[in-house]
């Protein structure tokens, strides 16, 4: 399992003829990704590695049964290109893209949510603009990620950063900490899929057992993500906010990662999280101790606390995970107990697939 | 891109917003030269993209002509938040009975614009958030756009005169159009002000429009400020890399804004100071590296020069032979430390052997390796 992308992808990519699509249609499909088509207006009946090329994206969801669709037009036209592929159908759009106008990035949000609500589904979903993508290691890769320096594992993780993100799921891998999906939603002010979105998908996600969220400063994602996971997450999750020594007023790179008006500093957001009972590494290196902590804890814990609880007379393990909420700040998380799954072995042999 | 106040009240007043005449000037002589054609008190404004002018001494009155040369005079003389004051916009004064604040800034979390409105004007509207937060009224403008009846609402209950809502009504509506037409993400006026013969005037003006939509407004890079442009900001510019000057020693070269971030955080963590921020971007070609060393190398302050180069995209080849060639055109005077880890690493570790660099794969013993570095140039 993963989130939102795996064997079952049948992906297109917009604009598949430029140099940026090209190159990336190449690296997914070695990857394994299902290519199925390619759109670029004016160069329909074309080919591109192998993947014949439409005019449209609706003539491409006709003749291939694609579900999910990558952009990367250039930004002038990036939104129009998200417009096309949710009035085509397409379940997924992920927007590489950087540099979209945030007024157009705005009208593609609202326009996908509106299809989403007269669907009364969770889709079309839009991921993006400005981010690397999704890989789920060993099923499929949506975007720019590098495949070679993930693993399959139960780790979620979610990101508004790209070289970041590469940063830490390596030293993840290199920890022996292997990932259901990486995930990069994007460094732009308005996108398609926050934080909540993401940590919802993982919670749901059977392969993740514990999440990594990798923020950084500017608006106020972190802070509702905190909130989220203090409500609805059971899993546990580490974080990390880049951008401690940002300066007020300026603008990161990102064209979300600003400081203004005192508000949306890594301080408040590392607080935020840490308010919550959520780990907050100091630097990236601290993460992968920080997640094997944390999952040892919960393996550990799945054997020995229905033993607590009989040895309590409680009625059983539910019973006994609702007393251990609200969680306590700065401890680390509660143990729970969870007796819908089996006992997980020691931590450098974790890979769930084979245990299921 | 921030707008000068002169810029933007030159946008409003092509949409017909109520700003009083001005002129900006570069010298004191060509301030009393525009306060005597307009024979009135004037008000002289220092043109720096910082806030607080007012309290840093940037703002002042001069009823004759005389007066205003010297107020110039002392105004252009000021450095405000590190910015010389170059320019002083000389504008025509009005007597002011109220002042509200008024603005419409893209909310990112609701993906809407907010209008925010408040009786308590002329402060910095961060101060009455602080303080009052009850004193400011938020309305989200919605995907069909401003009604005039909705604007009218919102100021109905402020101000007890209907010609003081009709004129202020009318402005609100005025400004959603400039922040629609123009790629706003923040239109602001403040004060907006009464004056005692019942006019509703926009007396200063404040405009943040989305430098991803320049591609669609030509006219914008007229507005760029070069002479506010330090010469590390324009060769970013330039060379399509995102830069920003801090104030300590090291210099970073990273590619990706939020691994930079990261270590400039991480510079500071190990005890070092970041002398930048600075991201080379995804596809790094050899020019851009050469680039960013030219940028780092021109701040004096720099003891020593971290590169960390994570390759996904970004081939770690590519980066080597920028290094090579920057040091075979102009070889530095400070010491260098280089991370490469990730796509064609192997092939990059042996580019730069042969030249005698060394290469480290780890980020946290690239960071503690740079800081020894510097702290041993200051020895």
């Amino acid at each position: 399992m993963s989130i939102l992308i795996d064997k079952s992808s049948r992906v297109i990519v917009q604009g598949i003829t430029g140099r940026d699509g090209s190159f990336h249609t190449q690296q997914m499909l070695s990857y394994g990704t299902k290519i199925v088509a390619g759109v670029t207006p004016g160069r329909g009946g074309e080919s591109v590695h192998g993947v014949p090329v439409f005019d449209s994206v609706a003539g491409a969801v006709t003749a291939t049964r694609a579900n999910t669709s990558v952009i990367y037009v250039p930004a002038p036209f990036a939104a129009d290109a998200i417009h096309e592929a949710a009035d085509a159908g397409i379940a997924l759009i992920v927007c590489i893209t950087e540099g979209v106008p945030v007024r157009d990035a705005l009208a593609a949000y609202h326009h996908v949510a509106a299809l989403r609500e007269r669907n009364g589904t969770a889709r079309p979903r839009l991921v993006g603009p400005n981010c690397p993508g999704l890989i789920s290691p060993g099923l499929s890769k949506v975007g720019i990620l590098p495949g070679h320096i993930c693993k399959p594992g139960p780790v979620g993780l979610v990101s508004r950063s790209g070289t970041l993100t590469y940063e830490v799921v390596h030293q993840l891998t290199r920890a022996g900490l292997g990932q259901s999906t990486c995930f990069g939603i994007g460094g732009d002010p308005v996108i398609g899929t926050s934080f909540v979105d993401a940590l919802a998908a993982f919670e749901a996600d059977p392969q993740t057992e514990a999440i990594v969220l990798i923020g950084e400063i500017g608006g106020s994602d972190e802070e509702e993500a905190a909130q989220f996971i203090k409500r609805r997450v059971k899993k546990p999750v580490v974080a990390f906010i880049a951008g401690q020594t940002a300066p007020p007023g300026k603008r990161m790179g990102h064209a979300g990662a600003i400081v203004s008006g005192g508000t949306g500093t890594a301080a408040e957001k590392m607080a935020s999280f840490q308010a919550v009972g959520v780990p907050v590494a100091r630097i990236p290196s601290e993460i992968p101790a920080l997640v094997a902590e944390q999952l040892a804890r919960r393996r550990g814990h799945r054997t020995s606390a229905p033993r607590r609880a009989a040895a309590r007379k409680a009625p059983g393990p539910t019973k006994g995970r609702a007393k251990a909420r609200p969680r306590k700040a700065a401890k680390g998380r509660p143990h729970r107990a969870d007796k819908t799954r089996p006992a997980a072995g020691r931590l450098k042999r974790a890979t769930p697939r084979s245990r299921r | 891109m921030n707008l000068h106040e002169y810029q933007a009240k030159e946008l409003f007043a092509r949409y017909g917003l109520p700003v009083l005449p001005g002129q900006m000037v570069t010298t004191p002589e060509e301030a009393r030269d525009v306060a005597a054609s307009f024979g009135s008190t004037v008000v002289i404004k220092a043109q720096v993209l910082v806030g607080g002018r007012g309290k840093a001494g940037g703002v002042k009155l001069a009823h004759t002509p005389e007066e205003a040369f010297e107020k110039a005079r002392d105004i252009l003389a000021l450095t405000i938040k590190g910015l010389a004051v170059r320019k002083v916009l000389v504008a025509q004064a009005a007597d002011i009975s109220r002042e509200l604040y008024l603005s419409i800034i893209l909310d990112r979390a609701a993906k809407r614009p907010l209008i925010m409105l408040s009786a308590e004007g002329g402060v910095e509207i961060e101060e009455v958030a602080k303080q009052s937060p009850e004193k400011i009224v938020r309305r989200h403008i919605g995907l069909e756009g401003l009604r005039t009846y909705q604007a009218r609402a919102l100021f109905q209950p402020l101000l007890e005169d209907p010609k003081w809502v009709s004129q202020a009504t009318e402005i609100l509506m005025k400004l959603w159009t400039v922040f629609r037409e123009n790629d706003c993400t923040l239109a602001e006026i403040n004060p907006l002000a009464i004056t005692p013969q019942g006019r509703v005037l926009a007396l200063d003006a404040k405009v943040i429009l989305d430098d991803n939509a320049e591609f669609r407004h030509r006219e914008w890079d007229t507005w760029r400020d070069r002479d506010e442009e330090t010469r590390g900001a324009r060769l970013a510019r330039e060379f399509g890399l995102s830069y920003v000057k801090l104030d300590g020693d090291i210099g970073c070269v990273v590619n990706g804004a939020g691994l930079a971030m990261a270590t400039m955080d991480l510079v500071k963590h190990y005890g070092g100071e970041p002398a930048n921020f600075l991201d080379i971007g995804g596809s790094s070609n050899p020019e851009k590296v050469t680039a960013a060393l030219k940028i780092i190398t021109g701040d004096s302050h720099v003891r020593a020069i971290l590169f960390n180069i994570f390759g996904g995209i970004t081939r770690c080849d590519d980066v080597a032979r920028g290094i090579v060639q920057s040091l075979e055109a102009s070889p530095l005077e400070v010491p260098l430390v280089i991370r490469l880890t990730g796509t064609n690493e192997d092939l990059a570790r042996k580019i730069l052997s042969e030249k005698g660099l060394a290469v480290t794969t780890s980020m946290d013993e690239g960071v503690r390796t740079v800081i020894a570095r510097a702290q041993e140039v200051a020895a």
